[in-house]
């Protein structure tokens, strides 16, 4: 089967590039796009280390097929700060040690910034449920389940 | 607090910022152009002679470009700890005539594109002829057990002329004949795997005066580093290593596994070779905490003082020695917990199965040794109808008291500690508990 054209407009870009038939958005990302923050960390849904924002939502980009987003919007977390100007998630991950081999980090930024967009003030628990399908296996997630309620204080 | 600039004031992590916007760089966020793909056939089989290794089909693969064996690698033999001393060599890069574990790497297929280099992996055609396997410890102690690795020639590694690591302090039989109660009890864990988000993985680029760069999530540059060149046969200065910054380790990346393979692949075909785990080999074959039987009989007195233990511990080493030798003497000298115990016999014995090969975690040797030590005080408390605290408080070690590898206890705690936690879980000690001192009058 042959590549087809693609087209993304990613953290404010417009894309236009070659994938491979069932290549991963993830794929697409890193090897396309050079964009790295986003990690394969299981290539099979379970570990949340490569998730974006599609339409403002956050999705396991190892799991979209990158030929069936055809003209979506795509954030990822190179597209969050304003220049070296912090947003309030990253500053609040950054100022609460909320992370450690970092291995995670751009999933669980991701995924706060969608559960904020949605939900400006949410409770400890509707954070523990966003971040459920994010793995942080140096188990620092009180720490990021208290940035991300300190970010959207930060917000108000 | 004052006169301090550090204690007392939040620092950040030097590493922070990059992790937070993105640019922190994992070995795999390097994508070199020409970068070519390795994966490994493995071993469908625990124990088993390779009697045959076709890889024509996998050759005619579309985009293959390479097919690595054991030939392929100049020294092929090795063990992590060479540089310290430790011997034998008794792993192969890749399989030699025998494998002993499932999960083995037997031949590394390089492509284009990773999905090429799986399809070539799936096409190697290994001829097996099944050999006697041995999952248990104490089975592989046995006598007339299947020999896991010739290169060791026993099921156990042998620590200076000795079948195991021991201690011999005082006279634990008398122990037993004096005591008033003997608990002997037997503890068990299985294997721990550290799974890391990121996997084990290295992109190695030659270089245009000769060297090799290898880009590695390894937790120890300098033991692959060395280890690399000397599989290699090239000095140490034709390699360097672009590494530290790790997704996850915990101990699991402390073996040299994927950089030796992909520098001779890189050396064979001129170009940037990656070779990464994915989550199924992560899980299968990196090394995990040993598994370890550990069996205590204790000689104990009707008012808690225990007076005898001995140990016998099993650390299961799996097919291959890697750092279980050096755990298995870290569980030696951790015994018999911080306890100032008169009489200790133990043999902790390093032991070879057809298992995956174990290797470092967090604290190996000592953890499980741990869980083992305090379960049992638990239930010598529990026999005895006493306050747990109470049994540790009357045996804990104090200052100046010989422990069992004859040096004096110093720098010791553990009464403060337990008087502290049984303050802040409200938990009454008597007076008499209270008062007692780490530090011997």
């Amino acid at each position: 089967m042959p590549s087809s054209v693609v087209n993304l407009t990613v953290n404010g870009r417009e894309q236009e590039f070659l994938a491979r038939p069932a290549e991963s958005l993830l794929t697409s990302l890193r090897d396309r796009l050079g964009l790295m923050a986003a990690k394969r960390g299981c290539a099979q849904g379970s570990c949340g280390t490569c998730t974006v924002l599609v339409d403002d939502k956050p999705v396991m980009s190892c799991l979209v097929a990158v030929e069936t987003i055809e003209a979506a919007e795509v954030r990822t977390l190179e597209g969050v700060a304003d220049g070296e100007r912090l947003d309030e998630v990253q500053q609040a991950f950054l100022d609460g040690f909320a992370t450690q081999c970092g291995f995670c980090t751009a999933g669980m930024i991701m995924t706060a910034e969608a559960l904020l967009a949605e939900n400006p003030d949410p409770t400890h628990d509707e954070v523990v449920e966003a971040i459920s399908g994010n793995v942080c296996r140096c188990t620092g997630y009180r720490a990021i389940v208290a940035a991300i309620l300190d970010a959207a204080g930060r917000r108000k | 607090m004052t006169g301090y600039k550090v204690i007392g004031s939040a620092v950040q992590r030097s590493d922070a910022l990059g992790h937070v916007t993105g640019r922190t760089e994992f070995f795999e966020d390097l994508n070199p152009p020409g970068l070519l793909h390795l994966k490994m056939a493995r071993s469908e089989r625990h124990h088993a002679r390779l009697a045959g290794i076709d890889t024509s089909e996998a050759e005619k693969t579309k985009g293959v470009v390479r097919i690595l064996t054991a030939d392929d690698i100049p020294n092929n033999l090795f063990t992590p700890l060479k540089l310290i001393g430790v011997e034998p060599d008794d792993e192969p890069i890749l399989a030699e005539g025998t494998v002993r574990y499932r999960g083995e790497p037997i031949c590394a297929v390089i492509a284009e594109t990773e999905a090429a280099a799986y399809e070539g992996a799936a096409k190697v055609v290994v001829d097996y002829e099944d050999l006697p396997a041995v999952f248990d410890v104490e089975e592989a102690l046995r006598e007339g057990a299947p020999i896991v690795n010739e290169h060791q020639r026993t099921n156990f590694f042998t620590y200076e002329g000795h079948h195991c690591r021991r201690i011999r302090f005082g006279d634990v039989e008398q122990a037993f004949a004096q005591a008033d109660h003997v608990f002997e009890w037997r503890y068990q864990s299985a294997p721990i795997e550290h799974a890391p988000t990121e996997t084990t993985g290295c992109i190695v680029v030659p270089q245009a005066d000769g060297r090799l760069r290898i880009h590695s999530d390894t937790q120890a540059c300098f033991f692959t580093l060395d280890n690399t060149a000397l599989i290699l046969g090239t000095p140490f200065n034709k390699l360097r290593i672009v590494g530290g910054t790790v997704g996850g380790g915990f101990g699991g990346k402390v073996d040299v596994v994927v950089e030796p393979v992909s520098c001779v692949a890189a050396m064979l075909t001129g170009r940037p070779v990656k070779f990464v785990y994915n989550r199924r080999e992560e899980m299968q074959v990196s090394s995990p905490r040993a598994a370890e039987r550990i069996i205590i009989k204790d000689a104990v007195m009707s008012g808690g003082r225990i007076t005898g233990r001995q140990v016998t511990l099993y650390v299961d080493s799996g097919a291959y020695a890697r750092h279980s030798p050096y755990g298995t003497t870290k569980a030696a000298a951790h015994l018999p917990g911080p306890y100032a115990i008169p009489n200790v016999w133990a043999d902790c014995h390093c032991v070879f199965t057809n298992r995956t090969p174990s290797s470092a975690m967090r604290g190996f040797g000592v953890t499980i040794a741990d869980f083992a030590l305090e379960s049992q005080m638990d239930r010598i408390a529990r026999a005895l109808d006493m306050d747990p605290l109470q049994l540790r408080l009357i045996n804990a070690y104090r200052d100046g008291d010989l422990t069992a590898h004859r040096k004096p206890a110093e720098g010791t705690a553990l009464i403060e500690v337990i008087q502290k936690a049984a303050e802040m879980v409200g938990h009454d000690l008597p007076a008499e508990f209270q008062e007692m001192s780490s530090w011997q009058s």
